[in-house]
């Protein structure tokens, strides 16, 4: 440590993942929502979850993933010095997230006009069980393309420090964080995959 | 004051859990489509959770933090579960 600023990384880690923690219970609790309704609506949640479609949620699963991968091999590129790796594998990765979005918006898209929305009167004459199966769809994989959002404009900024060399071989906990929320965005989802897409 | 040394981590390890990730994946998404009944629930959740301890100790290095770290994330994780099955047990016998 050379004296200019104090710092202590392992705290601030520590601090994430205290953060990371509410994030989880915040999704645990829409998970017991879900297992109660499936539970109550077993026909209704099985007939649903058919008219998801497989292929654009095993896609989206897998470019999740290896964005996950990206950052954090960015962060290896990073302790090794290798400054335009690092930004080529941020690039990458922001890359999968937006198009983690694009088939978000087209998938959400179609459903939309088959009238199947929170809301939508056409939806509420299927029954209670359609209701809350897509309530649910909606709202988790809502709050899960919310914080890809977030988790996108965390990334950009982080990169943008690298490119500036705020950011550096010795002083990366910032990136570390980004992709500690990163990965937990990618951990949710490898959840919602098997119980709205697979589980049928 | 001096952080203890950071653990650099081979490109080729990433790549390594990405390719297990990427099979766990698809095999997940064939197995469920045959028809086990209840198995397929289970099938899936139990893949999730390999999934997702790979993520957890690998991208996450919860591998190479301290202790602490990993055993925080099984109190959370545990703590969810157990509010999951005793909201499911009320709704069972209820």
């Amino acid at each position: 440590m050379t004296g200019e600023t104090h710092r202590d990384d392992l705290t601030s880690k520590t601090g994430m993942w205290l953060f990371l923690f509410t994030e989880m219970l915040l999704f645990g609790g829409l998970f017991v929502v879900y297992s109660v309704y499936r539970f109550r609506n077993p026909v209704a949640f099985h007939l649903a979850a058919q008219e998801l479609s497989v292929t654009i949620g095993t896609i989206n699963t897998i470019i999740l993933l290896t964005s996950s991968t990206m950052i954090a091999m960015s962060i290896t590129a990073l302790q090794t010095k290798n400054k335009k790796l690092t930004l080529f594998l941020l690039g990458i990765t922001i890359l999968l997230g937006l198009a983690f979005l694009v088939n978000k918006y087209f998938e959400w898209g179609g459903h939309i006009k088959e009238h199947i929305y929170p809301g939508s009167s056409i939806l509420a004459l299927r029954g209670q069980g359609d209701v809350l199966f897509f309530g649910l769809y909606f709202f988790m994989t809502g709050l899960h393309a919310l914080h890809i959002i977030i988790g996108l404009i965390f990334i950009a900024i982080i990169t943008a420090k690298i490119f500036r060399n705020k950011i550096t071989f010795n002083n990366y906990v910032l990136l570390e964080n980004s992709g500690l929320y990163w990965h937990l965005v990618d951990l949710i989802w490898i959840f919602l995959y098997p119980l709205f897409y697979l589980i049928t | 004051m001096e952080n203890e040394k950071n653990h650099i981590i081979p490109y080729r390890t990433f790549l390594f859990v990405l390719a297990g990730l990427i099979t766990l994946t698809l095999t997940s998404a064939v197995v469920t489509q045959i028809s086990l009944g209840t198995f397929t629930v289970a099938i899936a959740l139990i893949i999730a959770t390999i999934k997702s301890s790979l993520v957890l100790r690998v991208f996450m290095h919860l591998k190479f933090e301290s202790r602490m770290f990993s055993l925080a994330v099984i109190a959370v994780v545990l703590l969810i579960a157990t509010v999951i099955i005793i909201t499911l047990l009320d709704y069972l016998y209820r």
